[in-house]
């Protein structure tokens, strides 16, 4: 009776449904990947899988937290799925172990577990590992139809764990680089974008294979949107911002910046957009702040895209923006009821 | 040699004559720190730092004459406020100085026999009376310093502890349901 | 139609009203025992002006307004008060309060009840009657209808341009205004029109939530038979749009400055059963001794009940048949009401819905998770606040920075609480902040009028000193002005020490005592009888023995 105040009622919302719902979300866009590069993917959700639970149980048992109801909460599971995603599945297997497990117990629970992360843990996990293992994060599949050789699911399952190719095959042979990595390489050798894009790796819009995952990702985002479990803002100002300072330099320069709807559909940028800055623990409470966090995150995007050292930014530009977001939340706190200016209608 | 000296001297005696200049100019009236931990200071006025009033005991703080754990009724929350104020580390109350539960004096008045020496010892002029009259206690005003015990030749004056009431009822601070018991415990201590 | 305005967030909780608005308004049975507390509004508590062992009859004042904010209570029906002492009352601290005891004589007989037109009276002996009738806000806020009713004195251009009726009633499972409206506009009507007069107001709109359309359509017959230009609007239902600044923004689009009251922007926001009350207290001299609440829940026969103040909340219960897996109870709705202590608790003013409670009804809720900072509380905060950083303050006892992000104009609904999807009692943190800071602010104010008290004290202590001195000096001055002459012994000797001088006083003053000594002449030394003259010689005699036997006393040993 103590406990048991005003009011008795709630909604039937849970964390662990919000999770649940946004990994559900997530299938679409996994669904593409396995249809277009093969099922390793599936591999390296299911190591990431395992080893976050084992080490999120591992770390609330050392903090003297229950264990149960933080296991079902499905965060820990979320962090693993997303950064399966933004690494390359043909990596061997302690890559995506040792980069969950530093998600899960350096840049979640070391600051506090649940709700306490300043950082995205699995964009802190893809920093650590294309730091530390810059070359296997380069294994990334060549999508069906455009690799000299294709791997059967047992040789993949034997390279992932074993790291034995079958006999006379390279691993150049079954492995490219991304669409973006590909591109910044031939702008530096002052090719024109036209003529990169005529490789045979580009589709319409943007890689081949991967821009179909993210118009996979782009459609578990908008139901996420519907079913009202992220807000518009933060997927909207990130694609505009992304969109519009592509689009800058696009029509300044057409021969040597892609268009924006290339940067749009590659890399990690749909995903970022929906399922990794929208993560409401390292971003921004006002809606002001979500647009002003995620247009910086576009913004710098782009830039690491476009001018800096790594092929992809999208990482970088969460981990950055989330440094700035106590800064950003403190100055777009909205007003209260009854102290707007006046009371005019 | 004697240019860089010179130089050296020179700067010196600049930047002294404007630390001389702006201590007389921005001169501070009083003691601001004192005042900041006098306001600290639950005002009981009991003594029991052993300091004669809240005042006398924030000036030897603000001196560095006295420990910040000596005023019982301001609790540790007041100890807590006065670490932070004073940048140090927090200090428990020493052995037989733990506060007790908020009171206020009582005077029996079938046993006072006007003696006015209550009334001299109150600090903050909480007891009415006068010389041969029933004197009593303003319970409002009381501070529940004990000060007037003592000295009551009749000892009619009685502590009566306030306990919780409609009037000063405090919501509970919210259990946490996840966290195990002794995490709870901490915290809340 | 009139341009209805929204207000930020709000849920939409399941409503449950029907099974309570099935059947009429029933009077409750006269219990065998009331217990009337004194402290049924905002405010001071009444005093009360009745001793044990008193008769009262119905609506006889038992307790007296004491102070600005305070209101009057009554006896809710003649009887026997058989004790005055603290009881338990429903107050979420659980802790008691002091009541009244009344055993009913069963007559019911009512007090003088002075019906008076209210067209007739000015408005401030209106208000004065309300005050002494126990007129207080039935919504819940219990606050003295009278003071909102006072002339605005402080704004004196602005007048009240609009009086809002609050029909709402936003809260889940509560029916009682509804039914209220339902089956007595007339009386609400009658009253709205006249408060409107004390207020002098230009309009009145009576809100309606649309969940209530037989409220609403009695309430226009009501209007369009009193002939009043009165305006029913009817609202969209979303909790809480029964809070007042909620109201009256959704009416008006005025938002109540924060920390402000209506008044400020020319509004006033009446209950629809305060009004009802307003009106029977004046128009039928009918103090404020019962009301109508709602009995629901787990219960067979949900309903609702016009019942006496201080009825004993176990009797209500039963009216309604609880189910056997009842296991507590509820007073107000669910989002805002409290558990009670237990269920002899009475009836009181604030008292509009019982609700029995059980396991399947009110599943207690999932342990609570860590804040994730999803912002559905701020998404649905009527007061357009950000909870998720209140709570990390109020967790961590932050409370300067609580305030700083406002608080205390949090209207504690509940809704954050109601879309948590980690479950967290951000309420009760809420309350728990306020309370503690309110308590600060107390102590605060104690220990600075502690401070001046001991100051002015010293100051006191330190003036007496002064004075004293100050009138030692004056009168040694006196002295030294009034004799001259004997000075120049002082004066004339240059190298005298301050002992000396001191000495010289001393001798000085000891002369002036002999001096005066030997000025002031035996009283009763004329016209003596024989008689006394020879018993003064016997008692010299006496005492001349006496010196000499001292003297022979005090020798020898010196020897």
């Amino acid at each position: 009776m103590a406990a048991f105040f005003s009011p008795f009622i709630s909604k039937p919302d849970t964390v662990a449904q919000i999770m649940f719902r946004v990994m559900l979300a997530l299938l679409p866009g996994i669904a593409l990947y396995v249809w277009y590069f093969g099922p390793a993917i599936l591999v390296s959700i299911a190591l990431a899988s395992i080893t976050a639970l084992a080490t999120e149980a591992a770390m609330l048992k050392l903090r003297d937290r229950p264990v149960a109801p933080f296991l079902k909460d499905n965060s820990a599971l979320l962090t693993g799925w997303l950064l399966a995603l933004s690494i390359p599945p043909l990596a061997p297997w302690w890559l995506i172990v040792v980069g969950t497990a530093f998600c899960i117990v350096v840049a979640k629970h070391l600051y506090g577990g649940l709700g306490n992360n300043p950082f995205n843990p699995a964009m802190i996990g893809f920093a650590v590992l294309i730091v530390s293992f810059p070359v296997p994060m380069t294994h990334w599949l060549t999508p069906h139809g455009l690799g000299q050789i294709e791997l059967s699911f047992l040789e993949q399952l034997r390279y992932i764990f074993i790291g034995s190719l079958p006999p006379g095959v390279t691993l150049d042979a079954i492995t490219m680089a991304t669409p973006l990595d590909t591109l910044k390489t031939h702008l530096h050798l002052d090719e024109p974008v036209k003529q990169i894009f005529d490789m045979p790796i580009y589709g319409r819009l943007a890689g081949q294979g991967s821009e179909m995952v993210s118009w996979g990702f782009l459609a578990g985002g908008l139901y996420l949107i519907a079913a009202r479990i992220i807000s518009w803002h933060i997927p909207v100002a990130y694609l505009g911002a992304l969109f519009a300072t592509a689009g800058l330099f696009h029509l300044a320069d057409p021969a040597h910046y892609v268009t924006p709807l290339f940067h749009w559909f590659s890399g990690a940028a749909m995903l970022g957009a929906f399922f990794i800055l929208t993560d409401p623990v390292t971003g921004p409470t006002t809606n002001k702040g979500k647009l002003i966090f995620a247009a910086g995150a576009g913004l710098l995007t782009y830039l690491i895209r476009a001018f800096g050292g790594f092929p992809d930014g999208t990482a970088f530009a969460t981990l950055l923006m989330n440094i700035c977001v106590p800064l950003i939340v403190l100055y777009t706190q909205p007003k209260v009821f009854g102290k707007k200016s006046g009371g005019e209608r | 040699m004697l240019s860089a000296l010179l130089v050296m001297s020179i700067i010196a005696i600049a930047l002294g004559a404007v630390l001389g200049y702006s201590a007389i100019k921005f001169r501070v009236e009083g003691n601001p720190l004192a005042d900041k931990i006098d306001a600290i200071l639950p005002q009981t006025q009991c003594g029991q730092c052993g300091y004669p009033g809240c005042r006398p005991y924030a000036d030897a703080i603000a001196n560095g004459e006295a420990d910040i754990n000596l005023c019982p009724p301001g609790g540790e929350e007041g100890i807590k406020k006065l670490a932070d104020l004073l940048g140090v580390e927090f200090k428990p109350f020493g052995s037989g100085a733990e506060p007790k539960p908020k009171a206020v004096a009582f005077i029996d008045e079938n046993t006072c026999i006007g003696c006015t020496l209550c009334l001299q010892a109150c600090p903050v002029d909480a007891i009415v009376g006068a010389a041969k009259q029933m004197h009593t206690i303003i319970a409002s005003e009381c501070t529940g310093c004990e000060l007037c015990l003592p000295p009551c030749p009749v000892d009619c004056i009685s502590m009566e502890s306030i306990g919780e009431n409609l009037e000063n009822w405090k919501w509970r601070y919210p259990v946490y349901a996840l966290q195990p018991a002794n995490t709870v415990g901490r915290e809340s201590a | 139609m009139r341009t209805l305005y929204k207000f930020h967030g709000g849920v939409h909780p399941p409503g449950n009203k029907t099974p309570s608005t099935q059947q009429p308004i029933s009077a409750a049975p006269l219990p065998a025992k009331l217990i009337v507390p004194f402290r049924q509004h905002a405010g001071e508590a009444a005093k009360p002006v009745v001793q044990v062992g008193d008769h009262v009859l119905k609506g006889q004042l038992i307790g007296e307004p004491v102070g600005f904010v305070s209101s009057a209570v009554h006896a809710p029906t003649s009887g026997t008060i058989t004790v005055i002492d603290m009881q338990p009352v429903a107050h979420p601290s659980g802790l008691p309060d002091l009541c009244a005891t009344l055993i009913p004589d069963g007559k019911d007989e009512w007090f003088l009840r002075e019906a008076s037109d209210y067209r007739t009276l000015p408005a401030e002996e209106l208000r004065h009657r309300l005050r002494m009738a126990g007129i207080v806000g039935l919504g819940g806020a219990v606050f003295p209808s009278d003071i909102k009713l006072r002339p605005l004195r402080n704004h004196p251009n602005k007048e009240i341009g609009t009086l809002i009726l609050n029909g709402a009633e936003c809260e889940p499972w509560i029916t009682c205004d509804d039914m209220l409206m339902r089956e007595r506009a007339a009386g609400i009507v009658q009253g709205a029109e006249m408060l409107r007069s004390m207020l002098e107001a230009k309009e009145v709109l009576i809100g309606i939530e649309d969940n209530k359309p037989e409220a609403i359509a009695a309430m226009h017959r009501a209007v369009a038979d009193g002939g009043l230009p009165f305006e029913v609007v009817t609202v969209p239902t979303v909790y809480p749009g029964g809070g007042a600044k909620q109201l009256i923004r959704v009416l008006t689009g005025l938002e109540v400055p924060s920390g402000k009251l209506p008044t400020d922007i020319g509004v006033q926001c009446f209950n629809v059963a305060t009004v009802y009350s307003a009106w029977r207290a004046i128009a039928h001299g009918e103090p404020l001794v019962s009301r109508v609440v709602t009995v629901t829940g787990n219960v067979r026969r949900p309903g609702n009940y016009e019942a006496l103040i201080g009825t004993p909340l176990s009797e209500l219960i039963a009216l309604g048949e609880p189910l056997p897996d009842t296991d507590s109870h509820i007073m107000g709705g669910p989002m805002m009401g409290m558990p009670l202590p237990s269920t002899s608790v009475p009836l009181v003013k604030a008292s509009n819905c019982i609700i029995a409670a059980a396991k399947k009804l009110f599943p207690a809720p999932p342990p609570a998770l860590p804040c994730i900072r999803c912002t559905r509380c701020a998404q649905v905060c009527p007061a357009e606040l950000q909870p998720m950083d209140l709570f990390w303050f109020a967790q961590s006892k932050n409370f300067g920075q609580a305030q700083a992000f406002s608080l205390f104009d949090c209207i504690e609904c509940g809704a954050c609480s109601y879309v948590c999807p980690s479950h967290i009692p951000l309420v009760q943190y809420f309350r728990f902040a306020k309370s503690e800071i309110r308590m600060r602010e107390q102590d605060k104010l104690a220990a600075d009028r502690a401070r001046e008290r001991h100051e002015y004290r010293e100051f006191r202590i330190e003036r007496e000193k002064r004075e004293k001195a100050e009138r030692l000096a004056a009168k040694e001055k006196a002295a030294q002005a009034a004799k001259p002459v004997e000075p120049p012994a002082v004066a004339i000797n240059p190298d005298a020490t301050p002992e000396t001088t001191a000495q010289m006083k001393i001798q000085a003053a000891i002369e002036h005592a002999k001096e005066q000594a030997a000025a002031i002449k035996p009283k009763n030394t004329e016209n003596l009888s024989a008689e006394q003259l020879a018993e003064i010689a016997e008692i010299e005699a006496r005492r001349a023995r006496m010196r000499e036997m001292a003297k022979s006393d005090v020798e020898p040993p010196k020897e």
